[in-house]
């Protein structure tokens, strides 16, 4: 039914998106091999992902560590090519480089369905890919870090181990095939062992032997629950996030921006906040100030006592006038129609006989990612050089922006990547590292420590955005016949990518309809569009992006229309994925049996089922309430999921639990309001989330009967919200086409 | 001011209304107690004073009433305290960045009952917050620590 020609556009551009402005690329520049940007003061890098000094073996990731296990899986794959002890493995995070390119994302883009895409597909896809050298994306998100890291790494592995061991034979006068490797060592054949340290500098001076990694039948480390690298200095305090850095003469600063995001300040008065004590400087940046201070309070507390005059916000001022700008991007002109099956405009114009037609709309509020550590950066300028220790997702972006800030050459600044404390897209931005810079610039020579206030972090987010979704559908007869989406938003992609890679973004935006355009439906006349709403609240990537909003919207839609058909929300689900995809139908089937769904419920129970695929992995969920004296609560959740091959399954448990809970936690509470300009939600007690006592019991099944890899960070969130809203249905009969849910259900809380 | 805080003896010239939590963080350098929210409704900066769970962006330097101990002082890489041993067992963290407050305060759980029930312990832990959703781990953790704890 979705053949491809159909949800494909005929010729594509770069991704998704056409880069307007006339990028020119070379294919020589495409096909240079990156630079190794490590040159480490002892020992050698044999790669940019290994350095081997007489410490032993230390793997180099370029991805960030904000909870996802990404370094430990990542650093397996190194590990298991190169035969070292798990114990004895030490991971870091690299250096902004382009070596750290993420080629995942950009094949990512292409405005296609991923269920329906071919094997040729997939290697136009990688083409684009290496688009990612160009572009600097040394980028921790999209879910990609193993889709990027699986050959590279396992290749980078292996053709170390190789020349290690050629090294090796040259000495004994033997061959290699004599000799093996284990616990960071090569061993002859009379069990003599020779360090890898004694061999590396021998082994990074000539070429790299190229050989394929292992097959996965021999795999010691993957495939299997690991400890993590992290995990022991988290449980002691001894982890070293943002906020944690300490420098020699450090001072402590925070900043309050206007609150109505993107206005200037007009006038300010520092005096309060300069007579109170451990206040050092108040700093002017224009569209606020900033605080130097003996410590962090004291400087947020102080940043609240300057007396300052706001301008106007960019953008309308109450929430109301900001959904109306919103609708109205639906009378302008459609920015994409990625999925068109059948005719679905003829069929509304005439529904054939005994067809029963319905309609509805969703919307849904802004969101803040609201990460446990608040935003901050530091930052030590010296006149011709920044040095940055900064929290993020996008080490290139970072050091571009400060670098711009500053009248710096990006060469000039240096980015440490210590553990984010939560990123969830948040990070991938780069305020609060330019603002860290342009206050280290104000004192040279002296580090300074730049954190926000929770206040602060919330009110001065990239927000998910708000969005408005029209949709018709009909059914006949127990079937469905047709399902029109139109949705309406601000486009992140077109804002993200001017900030960061500052590109000018035109043609259709897939990431505006993810999770609506490219599910695996057989509905004869099935239409998706996307309208961009021309708003300047800032908008940004918020775990799992397009598929958060259009995984609730498209799901819930399909419950109406299998409730309007007469039949069961799940077996109905099937009978339209099971044509277009077996791997999601299984993927159903699991979470069905999982949940024991066709069994019957006690009273006061309802069930939901949903299902989106997104970032390459088919997720289905079901959760079930319970009600409890009238309130109701979240009980159980069952998630199935098949990302083809979990490489370290207990981190992909965590991450499905994770994106749930996180998904379920915007659903019941999450929304971001404004008025006079502001955002009016300021602290957790404004913004919640789940906690213990109101997280459903979970229990999750891992499928890898998928042939491609998917990722795992982000696909269980989106079909958490209307695995919700549907069971809601079930228990209550009340429909939910807006979110959250606390305004009109009471839950346990 | 001095302070006892982990068995030592320590000196802070920091103003007397300074929240304890940034004496702890700014001042005397243990940042593994976290800020997270200023007004005591995430739990990440959770410390003990004489052995009570409180939350340290709440209490004046001046107001502090006995020895304060923080994550640094419950164990240590090389030696963790049982709870911190489960933790690892259990491979609790995520971005780790709540955590040092959850195991504070389910420490301060443990020493007045040593055997809670997973309604004992979604009670008392209900003020911590985690965003990465790792509460079914922390709830499995909690109850393996007792145990130890009850055997030791």
């Amino acid at each position: 039914m979705a053949s491809i020609r159909k949800i494909a556009r005929r010729s594509f551009l770069v991704g998704s998106v056409a880069l307007a402005g006339g990028v020119a690329f070379g294919v020589w520049k495409l096909r240079q091999p990156v630079a190794n940007p490590l040159s480490p003061p002892e020992g050698v890098a044999l790669n940019p992902f290994l350095i081997i000094n007489g410490e032993g073996v230390t793997l180099v990731t370029g991805r960030a560590e904000m909870g996802q296990g990404t370094q430990t899986t990542l650093a397996a794959m190194l590990a298991e090519e190169l035969d070292l002890d798990w114990a004895d493995v030490r991971v870091i995070h690299g250096p902004a480089a382009a070596a750290y390119y993420n080629t995942a994302l950009m094949e990512a883009g292409l405005p296609l369905a991923e269920y329906s895409m071919r094997d040729w597909q997939h290697g136009v896809a990688g083409a684009v890919g290496q688009l990612g050298k160009l572009f600097g994306l040394q980028i921790t998100g999209g879910s990609t870090a193993m889709r990027d890291g699986y050959a590279r790494l396992r290749h980078a592995g292996a053709s170390a181990r190789e020349a290690l061991k050629l090294v090796a034979a040259e000495r004994l006068r033997t061959t290699p095939s004599a000799l093996r490797t284990e616990g960071g060592a090569v061993i002859t054949q009379d069990g003599t062992r020779i360090p890898y340290a004694e061999l590396a500098t021998l082994a990074a001076a000539r070429p790299a032997p190229q050989v394929e990694p292992r097959d996965p039948s021999q795999w010691k480390l993957l495939g299997r629950a690991l400890p993590r690298a992290d995990m022991r200095a988290k449980a002691t305090g001894t982890a070293t996030f943002g906020v944690d850095i300490r420098l020699p003469g450090m001072k402590f600063a925070s900043v309050r921006m206007s609150p109505r995001l993107g206005g200037r300040m007009e006038s300010f008065d520092p005096a309060p906040a300069l007579s109170m004590e451990g206040v050092e400087r108040v700093i002017d940046l224009g569209e606020g100030v900033a605080v130097v201070a003996r410590n962090s309070w004291a400087a947020m507390r102080g940043a609240e006592a300057v007396e300052i005059s706001w301008g106007p916000a960019p953008y309308p001022e109450t929430t109301e006038a900001i959904f109306a700008q919103i609708e109205v991007a639906f009378e302008g002109r459609r920015n994409s129609r990625l999925r068109n099956d059948g005719n679905t405009a003829r069929f509304f114009d005439a529904p054939p006989a005994g067809a029963r037609v319905i309609e509805a709309e969703y919307r849904l509020p802004f969101l803040a990612h609201s990460a446990m550590e608040p935003m901050n950066a530091t930052a030590l300028f010296t006149g011709d050089a920044l040095e940055l220790w900064s929290p993020n997702q996008a080490p290139l972006v970072q050091a571009r922006a400060a670098a711009a800030a500053l009248g710096l050459r990006a060469e000039q600044v240096t980015v440490h990547t210590p553990f984010l404390g939560g990123g969830f897209g948040r990070r991938l931005e780069s305020d609060y590292s330019v603002l860290a810079a342009r206050v280290a610039k104000e004192m040279p020579g002296v580090p300074v420590q730049v954190v926000w206030s929770r206040e602060e972090d919330m009110t001065h987010d990239f927000y998910r955005p708000g969005v408005v979704a029209r949709l018709r559908g009909a059914v006949s007869g127990g079937q469905a016949l047709a399902l029109e989406a139109r949705i309406a938003a601000p486009s992140v992609l077109q804002q993200a990518g001017r900030r960061m890679l500052g590109l000018p973004m035109s043609g259709p935006d897939k990431g505006h309809v993810e999770g609506a355009f490219d599910q695996p439906y057989a509905i004869p006349n099935y239409r998706v569009e996307g309208y961009l709403a021309d708003l300047a609240v800032p908008i940004g990537f918020w775990r799992s992006v397009g598929n958060s909003q259009n995984g609730f919207i498209h799901e819930s839609f399909i419950d109406e229309l299998a409730i309007a058909a007469g039949r069961d929300p799940l077996e109905f689900r099937l009978s339209l994925i099971r044509p277009e995809s077996a791997v999601a139908a299984r993927v159903l089937e699991t979470v069905g049996e999982m949940s024991d769904w066709a069994a019957p419920r006690a009273p006061g129970t309802g069930k939901g089922v949903a299902f989106t695929w997104s970032f390459g992995t088919p997720v289905a969920e079901v959760i079930e309430l319970r009600d409890e004296g009238g309130r109701i609560r979240i009980a159980n959740a069952w998630i199935a999921c098949d990302m083809g091959r979990a490489l370290d399954p207990a981190i992909v448990r965590a991450q499905m639990e994770s994106g749930l809970i996180y998904g379920l936690s915007a659903a019941v509470m999450g929304e971001i309001t404004f008025a006079d300009g502001e955002v009016q939600e300021r602290n957790f007690p404004d913004y919640d989330a789940l906690r213990m006592h109101t997280t459903p019991h979970i229990e999750t099944r891992i499928l890898e009967h998928q042939p491609r890899m998917g990722g795992a960070g982000e696909p269980s969130t989106p079909p958490a919200a209307a695995a919700l809203a549907n069971a809601l249905f079930d228990l209550t009969g009340e429909r939910a086409r807006s979110l959250p849910l606390h305004h009109t259900f009471d839950f346990v809380l | 001011m001095q302070l006892i805080i982990n068995g030592e003896r320590l000196e802070s010239d920091a103003p007397q209304d300074t929240p304890l939590l940034w004496v702890l963080r700014d001042e005397l350098g243990l940042t593994g107690t976290k800020f997270g929210c200023g007004v005591a409704a995430c739990g990440a900066c959770t410390v003990h004073i004489g052995g009570e769970a409180v939350r340290s962006c709440q209490v004046a330097l001046g107001d502090v009433w006995g020895e304060v101990t923080t994550i640094e002082g419950l164990g240590t890489p090389e030696a963790p305290a049982p709870l911190q041993a489960a933790w690892i067992a259990h491979q609790v963290a995520q971005c780790g960045y709540c955590q040092s407050g959850q195991i504070m305060q389910a420490a301060a759980l443990l020493a007045e009952n040593p055997a809670p029930s997973d309604a004992e312990i979604d009670d008392w832990m209900a003020g911590n917050l985690c965003r990465c959703g790792t509460y079914s781990r922390i709830r499995a953790a909690i109850h393996d620590a007792a145990q130890t704890m009850r055997e030791a």
